[in-house]
């Protein structure tokens, strides 16, 4: 049965877990009326916070996101999960596994969870991530924690869906040199180092505040924190941060802007994602492809302009 | 293209035992299905609520403490209740062939005792799957 794009908005109004299940579902899995249901989102203003987290693997994304999500409900706020764990490879098959640690609030109907794979995409989200948390913040969750893939040094994807990045650290991940790196360490507005119990923490907050002091940032104590995730322990101070750091941004107009700005883009990127999908696809089918299975450059070149002129040539 | 097959695999009660839920969610994985898994000592309560959030095609419930036929049930119940009306739910465990008959009256459509081969649960997986779905092609 098709479900009418109408009855799904409204039920994601109402707050009903099913509909805004069911929402999220279509638009990822580009099951039938989600092109319509897309627009209605797309049109709602959003008011709702977006926080991204986002670390090495093991860092405690999960385990901080279930913090915050403890603190915010301690103040009666209604929040929104999406975690990203990656697909693999070789099945396409995934485990995804955030939700183990967010088990303090598995059955509030006041936390809605939704785990992703990442379907191929190597920026740390999953394709639907931004539209996922859009539904979520229309269904009345404010904020809508992101939390991605357990990153390396390139999966940079959350700093345009999020309006803050957490960048989570832990001790002993190597020296003061991959604190200045570029990519991820670049994308942090905050930067929660966790596990801040274990040996190494106090020298990591060194290492950190020395690298952000190194990028012209005076004023980075306010941006660094200690947390035991497991605890809570620094968790509402990291709460307090990111309400800062929000604050200190723009003004609200310009807040709004740039969001319109970044969702459009993220369309833009989706419809880009699609279309690589439909050339790989065409490919397949445009017979094309080299019939021994090519190995070289020239040859691959070859195929693609083959490919290209079968593309123009193709009858719709 | 299909979409890919969504299952939760869950372990409801207070059982520790998650060794044979870990395979069953590994092999799907390795099939190509999307599996979410919660972890041990789980309410019907958080199952039910993660299985509709997570919008899910199968519902797969492990139990060795024996108390499968207070536990399952009730997921099954609270499921239809948030919703989750298509969701097909199946059991494993250490589950006495005489209360099978018992649980699927109940809603558990299918289980899956000690030494079924992976195989088996992949084809019931893919036989029930809905239309658009699939595991790995």
């Amino acid at each position: 049965m098709q479900p009418d794009p109408e009855m799904l908005v409204r039920g994601i109004r109402d707050r009903n877990q099913q509909a805004v299940a069911r929402a999220i579902s279509i638009i990822a899995d580009r099951r039938p009326g989600w092109e319509s249901l897309l627009d209605a989102v797309g049109k709602e203003p959003r008011t709702a916070t977006f926080i991204g987290i986002t670390g090495a693997p093991g860092s405690g994304k999960s385990t901080l996101a279930d913090a915050i999500t403890s603190f915010y409900r301690a103040g009666n706020r209604r929040v929104g999960i999406v975690a990203v764990d990656p697909s693999s490879p070789f099945s396409g098959g995934a485990i995804l596994g955030d939700r183990l640690r967010m088990q303090d609030h598995a059955g509030d109907p006041d936390v809605f969870i939704r785990s992703m794979a990442s379907r191929g995409r190597l920026g740390g989200l999953a394709p639907a991530t931004a539209e996922t948390a859009a539904i979520l913040a229309m269904a009345g969750y404010d904020p809508v924690i992101i939390e991605t893939v357990g990153v390396g040094q390139s999966e940079v994807d959350v700093m345009s869906v999020a309006d803050v990045v957490l960048m989570v650290l832990v001790p002993g991940n190597g020296d003061s040199i991959q604190a200045l790196k570029a990519g991820v360490m670049e994308i942090g507005d905050l930067f929660v180092l966790n596990q801040a119990d274990r040996p190494g923490s106090d020298r990591l907050l060194a290492e950190v505040n020395a690298a952000l002091r190194l990028s012209g940032d005076e004023d980075c104590l306010s941006r660094v924190f200690q947390t035991v995730a497991t605890e809570g322990r620094g968790v509402p101070e990291v709460a307090t941060g990111i309400d800062a750091f929000l604050g200190s941004l723009q003004s609200d107009a310009e807040k709004a802007a740039s969001r319109r700005e970044r969702q459009f883009l993220r369309l833009v990127n989706l419809a880009v994602h699609d279309m690589t999908d439909e050339a790989f696809e065409a490919y397949r089918k445009s017979g094309c492809a080299p019939t021994e299975g090519g190995t070289s450059w020239s040859e691959a070149v070859r195929v693609a302009t083959g490919f290209l002129d079968w593309l123009r040539t193709r009858p719709n | 293209m299909k979409r890919r097959i969504r299952i939760l695999i869950a372990k409801p009660g207070l059982d520790g035992h998650d060794r044979g839920a870990k395979f069953v969610a590994r092999s799907l994985r390795d099939a190509g299905a999307e599996i979410i898994y919660t972890g041990i000592r789980q309410t019907p309560e958080a199952i039910a609520a993660a299985a509709v959030q997570e919008d899910v095609d199968f519902l797969g419930l492990s139990c060795l403490s024996g108390a499968h036929n207070r536990l399952f049930p009730e997921v099954v119940k609270l499921v239809r209740e948030l919703g989750g009306q298509d969701i097909v739910v199946f059991g494993g465990g250490v589950i006495p062939k005489r209360d099978w008959p018992g649980l699927n009256e109940a809603g558990i459509r299918f289980i899956f005792g000690p030494g079924t081969p992976m195989s088996d649960v992949i084809a019931v997986i893919r036989e029930n799957a809905p239309a658009d779905a699939e595991l790995a092609p």
